[in-house]
């Protein structure tokens, strides 16, 4: 049997160019050019010249390699066929030197992938246009009562005040609506409503996730950033590149290095059994994926294991964004707020110190250091021991508890020896036993300790990423497989969009910020102001607003999207000034009556020939009913609160990390926004109403329709609670009416709640317009 | 018109729910789609619901079903290297120990299945279950394994075994939620992860019902407020929402109603779900229902019985925790009699109503447990637990199609690894949609641009496992 590359060319045309070619080179493999071939696919060389049984290709197609068979879907190749590619590797796989491919890639043509012009026009041309090539015109402006109701709903989150409402009602100036827009946009309660739909994006909670679920005290510190940041109107691009890269900007301030927080709303896995390294990668890879979701609008997550099934998208794509952020270690930092002031002076070291030398902390922790090391040296010697070094990776709290304990002592930062020496005294019981830990008191210790600790409150802290000093060499990895090392990867940008600028030497997080907000750059402008259009009219000008890939819906109205993009950019990314051009619109103001003759031509109201109904985000409904009944505590900002829940919501869950201790005072009525997150057994009402789970990025909610929605509002205290306090407030039934629905009823209303009231009271009355479905809706 | 839904909405489950969708649908209703309405599954299945008895923390299986008298003879000594050489495990360290157990196993059933002393009802109905010993997980800690198990996937954020099912079958009840998730014991690690619907819609997530306080959140009306006062204020909001789907021409409106209603109805109709008086005194004595031991888990298995009397179609019983590694001789007889005899009344009770024929039932945890040794105080020999073991251990099945009366699967002689027959949990997965009538290939949601499916891209139909 001859050996030449001319008994294998045809099998390779026929059998392996389809995925392995000059159109697709699915694992990075291609056979059709002899250097990339040699090269090799993600995994490494797919040929070993000389020897057919280590070269991947021939174990593949011969079904002995322990991966998947190829060609794909099949056992291998006839046996006749995968001896020839054996004999060939075997007589040194020679492949002729003008194998050379000629087109390297062709560039993707999808919409969503190209540039994009400024086309003339405005909201409304584009919007009535569209409708003009159906004989449809816009609906009527919506009542003012309706107009103010939603356009309060949609900046602030929060219904207006009746006598906000008859004021708007009586303006008579032209510019009476412009100047409700304005007001609202000047309020600090835009920020809180708007940050929610970010906080969504960035699957922010307050406790880890993973079993044990613990809280995370501070988490609410980066949350505090994106409502300032959003108030202030932190023009996007800004807020992109504090929140990628912050703590790489030219002496980045405190509240930079806290935007970075962004990155550090993964889950945590704090079981004894999880290999650290492992949930690093998964971390980073969610890192990677969600700075896709949110800012590119694309599936990168897809391609963790494999090429994109049907974008453009490569593994080796993943991985260059993977890069990014494998050079990031977590580090928690001290982030007082203007207002706070550092207690913790001398007086507090000093008791501290105290504590420490009564109980003879330092006598005894160089010891269990030493035999902590050397227990991770060798493993399995020690079983008590073990199980102690496994809870210094995973229990230290506000810190490595690993990275400081290899550190030598004089390296070591005053927080360093804090966090450790805290660790010490909490879990040495791992290492010696609790008899002994007992005799030594260390419990007492720690109770004193925290006891100390809330006498002396730290200044508030901020989870935050931080460059390493030394660039790490990221890989790919083959089939997602954290252990499995593929191709060395730089950072990049995916090769299917426009090059990434850097300044030398490896990419950076900083350069990424700056490729995802260069006005070349065709998804991120787009991708942001659809979602700003989905949350005012209920769905995106593209649908899948989390996906603008190729199985994503295409824009109802392309020029209208790119309008808005490129406006959004002019206005030095203002999300006001680009929310204020999309309110002030007859497009937006339309009323969202039902038209019949929409029924069948436009059923999804993709046309816009109306407004849509919307029921109101969890949140919302419970800040309205609160609002109403005049309960809301309005105060802005803070740490999260826990408002009264149901005995046993948390019982589901694991451990201690879920204790519900219910806020003091009037914490309880603050807005939704602040309510506390526990990611494995959250406040029911959040789940009840569709607010998501928190674990992945999330950019649109669902709104469902369920009986345990109408369990909640029925029975719940809370709203039992708001309509008593909106029963009292009202004297008559039109006033309880108009707080809670900011109109007069009808008077069938009138007289059907007349009849409510003769037979129960005005309580039970108050109850029924908290439940009805206009109450949660916005119209 | 009010009063013909208000005839329609009082007939309950007992109506053919086929012919109430009509109904509902020609007033209008179907206009926005009862989206738990029953649904045909894409083939004839043998089942039509499941219910899914889980061990949280990992029974093990050497101590139950998988006898192994080679661990005595190696009782304190290390595993052969051969067997350790790339083994990872949560907490103990390979060259660990081995542990001896001190269980008695007696062959039961015609078949002679291996059952040790600490379940002598499980023992009694041996005949009725399949036994797979060479259950396989790829995840060795326990929420990521409860993930695998109930999502199909290691991380967060997938829809559970149970919602995909609802999702697939809807319920064939009018007056219950139709994925119940009940639990006694401890919590698990999953938390509501377990059973909430990813990124299904709310309406497929499973609704707890809880031990204490409302069986079902918020299901008590407030304080003062009886059911008439309850009925007349959802007289008025259905009045005035109509009034108001009038005005605004929103059919979603209807739906809303709809949800009142059938929330009016589970309030009204789980006190008779409750309420065990017209259980006889016979079948209370066989679930343990009034003895200590066995009360709480007896209540729930019979409360899962009654719940698929009534239509329900996936009940989840969590039972917490079988994680023994400290004290595994003390905490594993315990957990034994806590779950033994309700458990095995549950499959008995089933079976004498002809209800096993066609509900699934799944008994097992998220992995299995090492024959390795772990110490928490090495100086107390007492304290000897084992720890985490996804590589093969045993759970069992039984009902809908199941083909009972057999043993799938062999283990080593240290019950480590597999050495026939392995079964992954998308494997069993896949079974068990079979078994309701989906290919599970093909029971699948769009996400994030992509098709999503409970066994990931995983997943063979078990056919050893099904008659």
């Amino acid at each position: 049997m001859g050996a030449d590359y001319s008994q294998v060319e045809p099998i390779f045309q026929a059998k392996c160019y389809a995925c392995h070619g000059p159109g697709k080179q699915t694992s990075g493999f291609r056979l059709d050019d002899a250097e990339a071939a040699r090269a090799g696919g993600y995994g490494g060389k797919a040929i070993v010249p000389g020897k057919s049984a280590e070269s991947e290709l021939w174990l593949r197609v011969s079904g002995k390699s322990g991966h998947m068979a190829m060609p794909m879907g099949s056992k291998g190749l006839p046996a006749e066929e995968a001896a020839r590619i054996a004999a060939w590797i075997n007589a040194g796989a020679e492949f002729p030197t003008t194998l050379k491919a000629t087109a390297k890639r062709t560039q993707p043509r999808h919409w969503a992938y190209q540039s994009f012009t400024k086309p003339s026009g405005n909201i409304d041309g584009f919007v009535s246009s569209r409708l003009a090539k159906e004989n449809l015109k816009l609906s009527p402006e919506a009542d003012r009562a309706t107009l103010l109701r939603r356009l309060s709903f949609d900046l602030i989150g929060l219904p207006p005040a009746p006598d906000e409402v008859r004021a708007f009602v009586a303006d008579r100036s032209p510019d009476a609506y412009a100047k409700q827009v304005d007001r609202l946009l000047a309020s600090p309660h835009f920020g809180e409503k708007w940050a929610r739909h970010w906080l969504d994006q960035a699957r922010y909670a307050d406790s880890d996730g993973y079993e044990k679920d613990w809280a995370r005290p501070w988490a609410w510190r980066w949350r505090e950033w994106v409502i300032n940041a959003i108030n202030r109107d932190m023009p996007f691009d800004q807020f992109t590149r504090e929140q990628i890269a912050g703590d790489l900007l030219a002496n980045a301030t405190t509240e930079q290095r806290v935007a970075t927080g962004f990155h550090r709303n993964t889950l945590t896995n704090r079981e004894g059994g999880i290999d650290n390294q492992q949930f690093r990668f998964e971390n980073i890879a969610d890192r990677a994926s969600t700075v896709g979701s949110v800012w590119l609008g694309l599936t990168m997550g897809c391609a963790q294991c494999h090429d994109h099934k049907y974008d453009p998208i490569q593994q080796k794509d993943f991985y260059s964004m993977y890069a990014f952020f494998d050079n990031a270690e977590e580090e928690d930092i001290e982030a007082p707020l203007p207002s706070e002031k550092d207690v913790r002076g001398a007086e507090y070291t000093a008791k501290r110190e105290t504590l420490i030398a009564e109980y003879k902390v330092r006598d005894l922790q160089p010891d269990w250091e030493k035999n902590m090391l050397q227990t991770s040296a060798e493993p399995g010697k020690r079983t008590d021991w073990d199980l102690a070094w496994d809870c210094l990776l995973k229990l230290t709290e506000g810190g490595d508890g690993e990275r400081i304990m290899r550190k030598p002592v004089t390296k070591r930062t005053q927080r360093d020896k804090l966090v450790l020496e805290t660790h010490f005294v909490r879990n040495y019981h791992f290492a010696i036993g609790q008899p002994a830990y007992k005799k030594l008191k260390f419990d007492e210790l720690d109770k004193k300790l925290r006891a100390l600790d809330e006498e002396y409150p730290p200044l508030s802290q901020a989870y935050t990423i931080a460059e390493e000093p030394t660039p790490k060499q990221s890989h790919l990895r083959v089939r997602g497989d954290y252990k499995t090392l593929g191709i060395p990867v730089e950072p990049g940008a995916p090769s299917f969009l426009p090059p990434l600028a850097k300044h030398d030497g490896q990419a950076t997080r900083s350069d990424l910020a700056n490729w995802l907000v260069a006005p070349e750059n065709p998804l991120v402008s787009r991708v942001a102001v659809n979602r700003i259009w989905q949350e005012l009219f209920g769905a995106g000008l593209v649908k899948t607003s989390e996906d603008f890939g190729v199985m994503g819906s295409r824009p109802s109205h392309p020029e209208l999207l790119n309008w808005l993009a490129v406006e959004f950019i002019e206005s030095g990314w203002s999300r006001k000034a680009i929310l204020r051009k999309i309110v002030l619109s007859a497009t937006y103001r339309q009323s969202s009556n039902a038209r019949p003759e929409l029924n069948e031509l436009d059923p999804e109201n993709r046309l816009l020939a109306r407004q849509s109904r919307l029921r109101l985000p969890a949140e919302a409904i419970r800040d309205a009913a609160l609002r109403v009944a005049g309960l809301l505590d309005t105060k802005i900002g803070g740490p999260s609160v826990k408002p009264p829940q149901p005995d046993g919501v948390t019982a589901l869950g694991y451990s201690s990390g879920t204790k519900w201790q219910v806020s003091p005072g009037t914490e309880r009525y603050r807005r939704g926004v602040y309510i506390h997150y526990q990611r494995t057994t959250p406040y029911p009402l959040l789940s009840n109403f569709d607010a998501p789970r928190s674990t992945v990025t999330s950019c649109r909610r669902t709104r469902s329709n369920t009986p345990l929605q109408a369990l909640n509002l029925l029975n719940d205290p809370v709203f039992m609670e708001a309509a008593e306090h909106l029963g009292k407030r009202a004297k008559t039934i039109d006033e309880a009416f108009e707080l809670a629905l900011l109109r007069k009823p009808t008077a069938a209303e009138r007289a059907r709640l007349e009849r409510f009231v003769a037979e129960n009271n005005t309580t039970l009355m108050a109850s029924v317009l908290l439940n009805l479905d206009e109450f949660i809706t916005r119209e | 018109m009010t009063n013909r839904r208000k005839f329609l909405a009082s007939l309950g489950s007992g109506f053919g729910m086929v012919a109430l969708q009509h109904l509902l649908a020609q007033d209008g209703y179907s206009a926005v789609g009862n989206p738990m309405a029953p649904k045909a599954p894409q083939f004839p299945g043998k089942a039509k619901r499941v219910i899914f008895l889980f061990m949280e923390g990992a029974p093990s299986q050497m101590d139950l079903f998988d006898p192994k008298p080679a661990l005595q003879q190696w009782h304190g000594k290390s595993l052969p290297p051969s067997l350790t050489k790339d083994l990872k495990l949560a907490f103990i360290k390979p060259t660990a120990t081995i542990l001896g157990s001190p269980r008695t196993f007696q062959k039961y059933g015609p078949q002679g299945m291996d059952i040790s002393d600490l379940l002598p009802h499980t023992a009694s109905i041996a005949g009725d279950l399949c036994f797979v010993r060479s259950m396989h997980s790829d995840q060795f800690n326990h929420h990521p394994g409860q993930l695998k198990l109930f999502t199909g996937h290691n991380q967060v954020g997938r829809p559970a075994m149970g919602s995909w099912v609802t999702y697939g079958l809807g319920s064939e009840s009018q007056n219950l939620p139709g994925f119940v998730v009940l639990s006694s014991g401890s919590g698990t690690s999953g938390g509501s992860d377990n059973f909430s619907s990813g990124f299904l819609p709310t309406t497929y997530a499973g609704t707890p019902f809880r031990s204490t306080g409302d069986p079902i959140l918020y299901l008590q009306n407030p304080e003062g407020i009886d059911a008439a006062k309850q009925r007349a204020r959802l007289d008025a909001l259905r009045d005035l929402n109509e009034m108001r789907q009038t005005a605004t021409g929103d059919e979603e409106i209807s739906s809303r109603i709809h949800s009142y209603e059938l929330a009016f109805r589970m309030q009204s109709s789980s006190p008779e779900l409750l309420d065990f008086s017209a259980e006889s005194q016979a079948t209370k004595d066989m679930y343990g229902i009034g003895q200590e031991a066995t009360n709480a888990y007896g209540t729930n298995c019979l409360l899962a019985r009654r719940m698929i009397e009534r239509g329900v179609r996936f009940v989840m019983l969590m039972h917490g925790s079988w994680d023994h590694h400290s004290s595994i001789n003390t905490g594993l007889p315990k957990q034994c009699k806590t779950t033994d005899q309700p458990a095995a009344a549950l499959i008995r009770d089933l079976k004498q109503r002809g209800l096993l024929e066609d509900t699934l039932v799944v008994w097992g945890g998220e992995f299995g447990r090492t024959p390795m040794s772990e110490f928490r105080r090495p100086e107390d020999a007492s304290n000897a637990g084992r720890d985490h073991n996804p590589n093969g251990y045993t759970m069992w099945m039984t009902g809908g199609g199941i083909k009972t009366g057999q043993v799938i699967g062999k283990t080593d002689d240290f019950s480590l690894n597999i050495l026939e027959d392995k079964v992954d949990i998308n494997d069993l997965q896949a079974t068990m949609l079979h078994l309701l009538g989906f290919d599970h290939t093909k029971l699948t949601y769009r996400f994030m641009g992509r098709e999503f499916r409970l066994t990931d891209v995983h997943g063979h139909v078990v056919e050893k496992m099904i008659t």
